[in-house]
Parts: C-alpha cells; sequence; structure tokens
C-alpha cells in the first residue's frame, strides 16, 4: 500500500524504544511472581534463580485442593458477578432517565451520585459494618456486592448515559409510533443498539469490585470472604509462604486477564465514553 | 438533543436512588452522628458539639498524614500524567500490535490490589526478589522496610507501575477520536512534530485528561491496600497516609468520634480540591495562547 | 499558482490490479491550466478524493504522474508541495487566536513577524474576518472557521493551488450561497488554481469555469458547465447533471427508422448512419428540457400516457409512460395539458444517441 498517512507516529524508534521499556517493566514483576510461584520456599529462601533450579506445582496444588484457599476465589467471583448484574440492572434505567429527560433535580442528582465515587471507602468503614450487621447480611455476598454498588453504579450511570445519548431520540419514537410497548422497545431495540457500552460497563464493574479489597474484608469473616481477604491473612501469619502467596496471586491475576483480552476491542471506546 | 421536561424520569432514577442511599446516605448518616457524640459505652453517649472537629484539626499526627498524603499525591500526578500521555502518543493506532500493546499496558489495572502490593513486596526484597536483588549488587543500600525514603520510592514506583495504564488508556482513547483532517491541515500547514502536540493533541485530549487528573488524584488521596500490604504503613508511619490513619483510628483505636468527624472532614478536602483541581484545568484549557495579537 | 497535469496517472489500493474494476482511480490523462476552477463532480466513492489525496500528497499514486508546472511532484511530500485544503469540516487550531490561525503556515515557514502582519491583515480583509481577528477561533459560527481555513491557505504567497474537499458540507443553507460567491470573488481577485471536490451539481456547475464529472474511479468528461449539459460524453453525466437528469431509452434500428418503447420514430440521417455503424446497446437520450409537445404523427414524436404533472412555478413536470418507458418533460408553464395522451417529440437537433454509454454522432 502506498498511503502515507499522518497517522504514521510510530515509524519513529525513540517512540518505539519508549513504548517497548514500558511495557518491559510492566512485564518485569509479573514475571517474578510467577516465578516466585513456581518454586518451593526452601529454594526462594536460600538461593537466588532467576527461573526456578526445580519448578514445582506444588505451591498451585495447595490452592487448588486446600477448601480454605479455593473458596475464596468462588467467593470473589459470586459477588464480582451479583455486583455487575445489579449495577447494570439499576443502572440501565436511571441512565436511561438521565439521557432522555430533564427533570426536577436531575443535575444534583448526578452530581451527588459522582461524589459517592470520591468518598473514601475507609469513611464507610464502621458504618457499613455497623449496618450490615443490624440488618444481618454480615459476611454475605450480597452485602459486598452492595457495598460495591456504592462507586461502580455511579460510574455504569456515567458511561451508559454517554453511549445512550448517542442513540437519536428518533429511534425512541418511531417504535412508538410503531406500537411498541417500552419494556419491548427498550429490550428489543435499545440495549441491542448499545451493546458494546454495556460490555465496557460490565468489564469496569468487574474491575472495580475485583480488586477492590477493604470493603470486602470488613464485610466477610468466613462464608464470604474473598481471596483477597485469604492472602492478606497469610501475610500476617509468622513465617511466610511466598510460594503459595505468589500462586495464589497468580491465580488471581488470570480472570483479569481473560476479561481483557475479550474486550480488547471495545476498550479504547470505552475509556471514550468517559466524556470526552 | 433538546430534552423534554418530565418528572415521571423519577421512576427511571428510584432503583439507583433507593440502592445508592441505602449504602451512602444511611451511613453517612451513622457517621455524622457519630462525629458530634462522645460514645463512652454502648448505651452512653454525649452529644458534644464540634469538639471532635476541633481536636481533630489540631491533631498533628494527622497533620503529619495529611502533608504526607499530599505529597503523595502531587508525586502521584507529576509523573503519571506525563508518563501516560507519552505511552498514549507512541502506541499504533491500530492492528494487532495496538490490540497487544493495550491488553499488556491494562493488566496492572485488574490485579487486586491486595496482589499488587504483595508483588512489590516480593520484588523489592534485597533477598528474594529481582528489583532489590539487581540493586544490592550494583552497591545501592536498599531497603524499603527500614529506610523511609527507599520506602517512599517503593511506593511511588509500585504506584505508576500500578496506575499509570488508566491515564495512558485514556489519553490513547483521546487521541483516536482525532480526525484525520487535523494532522493532514497540519502537514499541509508546515507544523512541527512539537506544533502538532501543542496545538492539535493536547487541546483534543483536554477532556480526558481532565477526567484522569481527577481520577488519579482522588484514587491515590484514597489509597489504603497497596502501600499497607507493601510496607504497612512503615517504617514507624512514614509511608502512613489518611486512609490508613483513619483505619487506625476507626478500627485500632476504635475512637468512634474522632474519627467520624475526620471522616467528614477527609471527604469534604478531596471534594474542594476535586472541585479546584477541575475549575484551574478547565481556565487553563480555556484561556488558549493568544500570541502576538493586537490586543482590544 | 501552478499548472497541474496527470500523466498515466491510476490508483489501485491493492497489490496487482487485474483489471479496470480493481483501480479506485482508472489511469488517466488530463491538463488544468494556472489560474483555473476546477470542479471535481461525481458520487460518493468514484474516486474524485482519492484524485484529490494524490493531488495534495497524502496519497502517492501506485502508477502515473503528476506534475505542477512541468515539474515531478508524484513522491513529494505534502509540506513541499505548496498546495492548500479546506475540509468538509472546519480544521482549525481552537487554541489560538484567528490571527494565530492565519499566521501559522507563514510563521512555521519563518517569515518575519512584520510580513506575518501585513500578510494576515490583508487575507483577513479579503475573507472579511478583520473584526474577528482577535477572537478565539473556536468560538466562531461553522461559515466563519471555514473561511478562517481557507485564509491559512491563502496567506502563503507560494501556493499554487488550493483544493477543496466538500467544504460547504456543514454550512447552513443560506451561508452556502454567500461562501460561493466569496469564493468566485477570491478566483478574481487572485487568480489562483481552485479545485473543488463534490456530489452537488449545482456547486460545481456554478463554481467551475471546467467540471470534471467522475464515476466508479473513472473520469467520464471534462468540459465547460454547458457542454456537460447540451453534449454529455458518458450518459452517466447525462444523467448526473440536471434536474431531472436526462431521459434514456434502449432503442432498435428498424430499417430507416428506430423503435423505441415498441413505436417507431423517424430520427435524422446522419444519426441513424452513426448508429447503424456502431455495434452495442444503443439508447437515445433527450433532457426534459428540450423535450417538446407536438402533434399527432409528427416525425422523431411518440404517443405517450400522462402519469403526473407537477406544476413548479414557472414550469411544469410532466411525467409520461409509453411502451414501458418513462419520459419526464419539463414545459412552459402555459402549456395546455389535458389528461390522456399526449405526443411529445424525442428526436430533435438536440437529441444525444450514445452506444454502450458513449456519445456517439456529432
Amino acid at each position: 500500500m502506498n498511503k502515507r498517512k499522518k497517522g504514521d507516529k510510530q515509524s519513529s524508534w525513540p517512540r518505539l524504544l519508549t513504548l517497548a521499556l514500558y511495557i518491559v517493566f510492566t512485564l518485569i514483576p509479573l514475571y517474578w511472581l510467577l516465578n516466585t510461584s513456581l518454586k518451593t520456599n526452601e529454594e526462594t529462601l536460600s538461593v537466588f534463580t532467576m527461573w526456578p533450579n526445580q519448578p514445582t506445582l506444588d505451591n498451585y496444588k495447595v490452592i487448588f485442593t486446600d477448601a480454605s484457599w479455593y473458596s475464596g476465589y468462588i467467593n470473589s467471583i459470586i459477588y464480582v458477578a451479583i455486583n455487575t448484574v445489579l449495577s447494570l440492572l439499576v443502572a440501565l434505567p436511571a441512565a436511561y432517565g438521565f439521557s432522555r429527560y430533564r427533570f426536577l433535580g436531575d443535575k444534583h442528582m448526578f452530581f451527588w451520585l459522582l461524589t459517592n465515587r470520591m468518598t473514601p471507602p475507609a469513611v464507610f468503614l464502621l458504618p457499613f459494618f455497623q449496618l450490615y450487621s443490624t440488618v444481618g447480611l454480615m459476611d454475605t455476598h450480597i452485602a459486598v456486592a452492595l457495598a460495591h454498588m456504592l462507586f461502580n453504579v455511579p460510574l455504569a450511570v456515567w458511561i451508559l448515559e454517554g453511549f445512550m445519548s448517542g442513540v437519536p431520540r428518533e429511534i425512541d419514537e418511531t417504535a412508538y409510533i410503531d406500537g411498541f410497548s417500552f419494556p419491548r422497545f427498550f429490550m428489543r431495540i435499545f440495549l441491542p443498539l448499545i451493546k458494546s457500552g454495556v460490555g465496557v460497563t460490565a468489564f469496569f464493574c468487574f474491575m472495580f469490585s475485583w480488586v477492590e479489597l477493604l470493603l470486602a474484608r470488613t464485610l466477610t469473616s468466613v462464608n464470604a470472604k474473598p481471596i483477597s481477604a485469604i492472602m492478606t491473612r497469610t501475610a500476617s501469619a509468622a513465617g511466610m509462604d511466598w510460594g503459595i502467596l505468589a500462586a495464589a496471586g497468580v491465580l488471581t491475576i488470570i480472570p483479569g486477564a481473560l476479561v481483557i483480552w475479550f474486550v480488547r476491542n471495545h476498550i479504547a471506546k470505552g475509556f471514550a465514553m468517559g466524556r470526552v | 438533543m433538546n430534552k423534554p421536561y418530565n418528572n415521571k424520569a423519577w421512576f427511571f432514577i428510584l432503583p439507583v436512588f433507593l440502592t445508592v442511599a441505602f449504602s451512602a446516605i444511611v451511613p453517612l448518616m451513622t457517621v455524622v452522628n457519630y462525629s458530634v457524640q462522645d460514645i463512652i459505652s454502648p448505651e452512653q453517649s454525649v452529644f458534644v458539639g464540634l469538639e471532635w472537629f476541633r481536636a481533630v484539626m489540631r491533631d498533628s499526627e494527622l497533620h503529619s498524614a495529611l502533608l504526607r498524603q499530599l505529597i503523595f499525591s502531587f508525586c502521584v500526578l507529576l509523573v503519571q500524567i506525563p508518563l501516560g500521555i507519552g505511552l498514549a502518543l507512541s502506541m499504533p493506532a491500530q492492528g494487532w500490535k495496538s490490540s497487544a500493546a493495550l491488553v499488556i499496558l491494562a493488566m496492572p489495572l485488574l490485579i487486586p490490589w491486595n496482589v499488587v502490593g504483595t508483588i512489590w513486596q516480593i520484588f523489592g526484597r534485597a533477598d528474594i526478589g529481582l528489583g532489590g536483588y539487581v540493586l544490592s549488587r550494583l552497591g545501592m543500600d536498599y531497603n524499603y522496610a527500614s529506610n523511609s525514603l527507599d520506602a517512599w520510592i517503593t511506593v511511588l514506583v509500585m504506584d505508576v507501575w500500578h496506575w499509570t495504564p488508566l491515564v495512558a488508556l485514556l489519553a490513547f482513547a483521546g487521541l483516536r477520536s482525532i480526525p484525520d483532517a487535523y494532522y493532514q491541515a497540519a502537514q499541509i500547514d508546515g507544523a512541527s512534530r512539537w506544533a502538532v502536540f501543542r496545538f492539535i493533541q493536547l487541546p483534543k485530549m483536554r477532556g480526558v485528561l481532565v477526567i484522569a487528573v481527577l481520577l488519579r488524584f482522588m484514587d491515590s488521596f484514597m489509597i489504603y491496600t497497596e502501600p499497607f500490604v507493601l510496607t504497612g504503613g512503615g517504617p514507624g508511619n512514614s509511608t502512613t497516609f489518611l486512609s490508613q490513619y483513619l483505619t487506625q483510628k476507626a478500627v485500632g483505636q476504635f475512637d468512634l468520634g474522632p474519627a467520624a468527624a475526620f471522616s467528614l472532614i477527609y471527604f469534604l478536602i478531596i471534594l474542594l480540591l476535586s472541585f479546584v483541581l477541575y475549575n484551574w484545568m478547565q481556565s487553563a484549557g480555556n484561556s488558549g495562547q493568544t500570541t502576538g495579537a493586537n490586543h482590544e | 499558482m501552478a499548472r497541474i497535469e496527470f500523466r498515466n496517472l491510476g490508483h489501485a489500493y491493492g497489490p496487482n490490479p487485474a483489471s479496470l474494476q480493481d483501480y479506485a482511480l482508472q489511469p488517466m490523462n488530463m491538463v488544468w491550466e494556472d489560474g483555473g476552477a476546477y470542479a471535481l463532480l461525481g458520487p460518493s466513492g468514484c474516486g474524485k478524493s482519492t484524485l484529490l489525496n494524490i493531488i495534495s500528497g497524502l496519497l502517492v499514486p501506485s502508477e502515473g504522474q503528476v506534475l505542477f508546472d512541468g515539474k515531478d511532484m508524484t513522491q513529494m511530500a505534502t509540506r513541499d508541495r505548496n498546495i492548500a485544503q479546506v475540509f468538509q469540516f472546519p480544521v482549525l487550531y481552537d487554541t489560538m487566536s484567528v490571527f494565530d490561525n492565519l499566521a501559522f503556515p507563514l510563521r512555521n515557514r519563518k517569515v518575519a513577524e512584520k510580513e506575518v502582519r501585513s500578510r494576515v491583515h490583508e487575507i483577513a480583509e479579503i475573507l472579511e474576518l478583520t473584526r474577528d481577528l482577535n477572537q478565539r477561533a473556536s468560538g466562531l459560527s461553522a461559515d466563519a472557521k471555514q473561511k478562517i481555513s481557507l485564509g491559512r491557505g491563502l496567506v502563503r504567497k507560494d501556493v499554487a493551488a488550493i483544493l477543496f474537499d466538500e467544504p460547504l458540507t456543514v454550512i447552513d443553507p443560506h451561508m452556502k450561497w454567500q461562501l460561493r460567491q466569496k469564493l468566485k470573488q477570491i478566483h478574481h481577485q487572485l487568480k489562483l488554481t481552485l479545485i473543488y471536490v463534490t456530489h452537488d451539481q449545482v456547486e460545481a456547475l456554478t463554481f467551475a469555469d471546467e467540471v470534471v464529472v467522475m464515476t466508479n474511479g473513472k473520469v467520464v468528461q471534462q468540459g465547460e458547465p454547458e457542454a456537460l449539459f447540451v453534449r454529455p460524453d458518458h450518459t452517466f453525466v447525462g444523467y448526473f447533471i440536471g434536474s431531472p437528469g436526462m431521459n434514456f431509452y434502449p432503442l432498435q434500428i428498424d430499417g430507416d427508422a428506430v423503435v423505441i418503447g415498441q413505436q417507431r420514430v423517424d430520427i435524422d440521417a446522419e444519426q441513424l448512419q452513426a448508429l447503424k455503424h456502431a455495434n452495442g446497446e444503443l439508447k437515445l437520450g433527450i433532457r426534459p428540457e428540450f423535450v417538446e409537445l407536438t402533434t399527432a404523427g409528427a416525425p422523431g414524436a411518440v404517443s405517450a400516457k400522462v402519469v403526473q404533472v407537477q406544476h413548479l412555478g414557472t414550469s411544469q413536470l410532466l411525467t409520461a409512460e409509453f411502451g414501458g418507458q418513462i419520459v419526464k418533460a419539463r414545459l412552459d408553464a402555459s402549456a395546455r395539458l389535458d389528461g390522456g395522451r399526449q405526443w411529445l417529440r424525442l428526436a430533435k437537433p438536440e437529441t444525444i444517441f450514445f452506444s454502450n454509454d458513449e456519445r456517439i454522432g456529432r
């Protein structure tokens, strides 16, 4: 192809070098985690090796067989899934309302939603503890899911509203003229049009809920304890089991990597929906 | 889009309102309640007005934590924003290389925050970590557990590793939205690369950059898990930032009243600084750079 | 200002074009004189933007050459070509004032500030932007912004040609006319070579000295607006220009006359000869403006059933049908049309005949 476009900035080597260096910077600590997870503790503590002398999968075996470990992953996935679904369920109608109408207090409402994103989770530690104890939801997956909705829902509304505003009102009006009831219109016409917006929102909800520790740990003790809490418990024990810790860490990265892989084509578009 | 005025839209908003109200308003009321009471025992509490607020403002430990927090957030913005923009400029626009770069770059964002702390905890140690090992072999006396400066640097590097991709992805999205015609016009006008950046790319990225700056500021100001796992706030309290300080007070020492008062102040500080930051960025963008023009 | 020449210029996006279909722009030769105003007219995807990008240097053609004043520019970079371009939407430097926008191309070329100042004022005056010079460019209306885009091209003294890529797309209809006048004025005043790409025939015909009509990557005709209207070289030109476009009828030769829509029509003897010599699909073309009402049995006429009559103030548009063919005729408002059937004369001096869509005969 003979096309010479101005977007050919990547042909300049200083930029490629910067990018390459940064990618190396990103990958090295991850590699090291993997490395440590494949060593026995004895090896880790005695010699320094770039790759295990005797690679072992024992650390992983422990995690997969010990219920106190693998239950953590299951718990995390459960509440993250609940959170994503619930956040989407409440955010979709709200985003539609903001996108299509003006109403009493709309700007204030929107701003109030955003301020929830600005509140330090630490502020909610005690109140949440008391609140969820009072309603008997302590140590349940739903409690963590609800708590995470505090900062996921504003973000979801923000993103979805952006996508929805891109759909012309004429489509709504045409559907009504054609005799669609609102629920049918929403499910069969509107939602498919903002498919990628829903995908992006689900991605962000997953992301923020999966990575959060403080609230997830505070609201759980035994039944719904997430993997992050289990790992930090390990860290405070006297003799650190680096191998298992590293293996557990590697395993937490996998769901995230998979999710990114699936939404990779929509990542740029999703970030753009932050009200460019 | 001309939006019609219709209060029935509140039906759409209701689920969100109820959920967030439950998650936010009720707890906040609790906090406000505690902030003006002295809780001597679960049954007995005395109304003390603004007493706790005054005490908190006088607390010198708080002042130190606040100062550390401000320095930290400042450093974070100073490094991550330019670095993120630079990365976005370096990334290929399309193709498999673009997807691959995006995926690798985005990975740190999806790692649970405690694992981020663990990764750097291991990586930074001279005995079991590559980073620490290399530094000690280069003759440097590096130990993040005992040396405050080393701890600070490690926490900063960890945060850069963790969060710069957010800025880079936002900036990348902003760059992709610039129509080719602008670059073509710049070629025709004979503009240098720097001029293209300064007059086309940077202005057109303003929207995403405002979001990036606000998000990074707010999140760095609220940071808890990563430094807690990495240094535990130490050595001493040299890396104890505001969230950890609050958590210590609330959960550790169980000083509910002062903790509640501080919570409110904490939130207000973030709100205020975010507001100031937002307005400053908007006006910096609007004043423009009109050089050499005749003044009216 | 430059004379632009294309030698065997063609472009295919794929590596080995096997047939003409593979080309986005089929190889062609053309000359545009210095100081002329040319329009590239055609529907979307016809290759006009490809040609424009080749001229501006944003695209390097896969074969052939582009010459400015005899100098081969084909491989030369955009910034060295001294062309200016106005895009479909205003392309401005938002953070700068109008003055700085206009001054930008000069400052990049290290022109002395004093000259920058005088040149900017000169151009601003021509474009009627003088009172806006200190305003931020981003706050102005769309037509003012396009004028600024144009101005950035005009400030450079050495500009060879100014290219317009559908520049009135985002302009309000009532401002379009004003901007077109402004462009004509600039053309007279500054005598620059102007190349205007559009899909709107009104814009093309009113703006240009010569119009180049393109379709599917092929240049089908280059000529003055009048010529395109009266003597199209290709059925596409007949169809695309005029509102409504030319009427076309497939015909068969029957002895010493032709058959159109199952009716025998007598035509000019010379034309008949030309038709007999041609091999290919034969068509008769006549513009609605030239179809005339006539009496029964008149030479060159057909009998058609009236389908619709639209009164358009100063004229009437008649739509009639015969033998499966539709005829549109633009008639005088005073013509009396009594429903039923009308005799319409189709074979006249103005009639054009086509073989395989190319004009034959006179």
